[in-house]
């Protein structure tokens, strides 16, 4: 097989993650997003190692060691991330990445607000602590 | 690396118009994965996409079968596809995801990201399609990937990356638990969340659909 098409294949999916982490609102489909690029990189650290197990004769197999680290990895950060993106939403009662701008810089570093009128400064408050 | 690789080369003539049939299936197989993830990133039902991520998820796993890396195929099916998305729906259910279609799944800066993912996309291929045209991955004889090598490789050199995994995974566990505790288990005098705590904490275990959710939220995460 041609090493292209997974190279090519993983290029694709990492840049569709790309997108859905550039594009998407709510953290939970960033999140899948994530996924996906991680899983590209996966793909090509497989096709890699089994490409170089032979013509290297590579017998430590990194690629796929690396891929199993990554796997477990990913594994470990989409707990976090999901207790992360519960706890924002258990605080604001949303989970949509455009509202939570209270580090935002500028004039408007509010923003229209999160949670209502009155708020923000608080909220500032809050998330400066 | 290049005696083995001439001779193989020298062999058998490949080239992308006569393709082998393990090429033909990554190829239908690769179609069909990216597009999956093609959908799952611009849907507009979010639980449809964490499903799609589903099929992107196996596809990819018969391209490691493909690739003859067999326990990364069965690990993936077993850690993404079977725990990984369940994650994902969990968290799209506990965060009242609507069910329908959602007008405003995607932000407005779609067409600024749709840029820089196809820039990014013809960038990476144009570069790899020129390093990697004349590669060939020699998928004859013993499987590279199989339990037994990935088993020896990893418990012979890897050992120690290994454990340390181990500590990750169990620091993630016992994060995951912190995060999602509620916050009306810390009493303490912290002054500046004190009314965070005393805002959030009463609407939240008001209604009865709430109470119910927490249980299950701690076991979701974990």
């Amino acid at each position: 097989m041609h090493l292209a098409y997974p190279a090519v294949l993983s290029a694709l999916l990492f840049c569709t993650g790309l997108y859905g982490v550039l594009a998407r609102r709510n953290a939970i489909l960033v999140l899948m997003s994530v996924e996906l690029m991680l899983n590209a990189v996966n793909l090509n650290l497989v096709a890699f190692d089994v490409w170089l197990s032979r013509a290297a004769r590579d017998t430590l197999h990194s690629g796929q060691a690396l891929t199993l680290f990554t796997i477990a990895i990913a594994a470990a950060e989409i707990g976090i991330g999901l207790a992360i993106v519960l706890a924002v939403y258990r605080n604001r009662g949303t989970s949509d990445i455009d509202k939570l701008r209270d580090t935002a810089e500028g004039p408007e570093a509010g923003g229209p607000g999160a949670e209502g009128p009155g708020t923000s400064a608080a909220e500032k408050a809050e998330a400066t602590a | 690396m290049s005696p083995a690789a001439a001779v193989s080369l020298a062999a058998a003539p490949h080239g992308f118009l006569s393709p082998t049939g393990v090429e033909i299936a990554f190829l239908l197989v690769g179609l069909a994965t990216f597009g999956a993830a093609l959908i799952t990133v611009t849907t507009r039902q979010l639980v449809h996409a964490a499903l799609w991520l589903v099929v992107a998820l196996g596809g990819l796993a018969v391209e490691y079968l493909l690739l003859t890396a067999e326990f990364i195929a069965w690990v993936q099916v077993l850690i993404y596809v079977g725990s990984v998305v369940v994650l994902l729906l969990f968290g799209l259910m506990l965060t009242k995801a609507p069910i329908g279609r959602s007008p405003d799944a995607d932000s407005g800066n779609r067409w600024v990201a749709l840029a820089v993912a196809a820039a990014a996309a013809v960038a990476l291929v144009w570069v790899v399609v020129d390093a990697f045209r004349t590669t060939w991955i020699d998928l004859t004889g013993p499987a590279a990937g199989t339990t037994r090598v990935t088993g020896e490789s990893l418990f012979r050199h890897w050992v120690l990356p290994f454990e340390a995994l181990s500590v990750l995974l169990l620091a993630a566990l016992v994060g995951a638990i912190v995060l999602s505790r509620k916050a009306k288990a810390e009493s303490g005098p912290p002054p500046v969340n004190s009314r965070a705590v005393t805002e959030s904490s009463p609407s939240v275990t008001d209604s009865g659909s709430d109470s119910g959710i927490h249980p299950g939220e701690k076991e979701g995460v974990r």
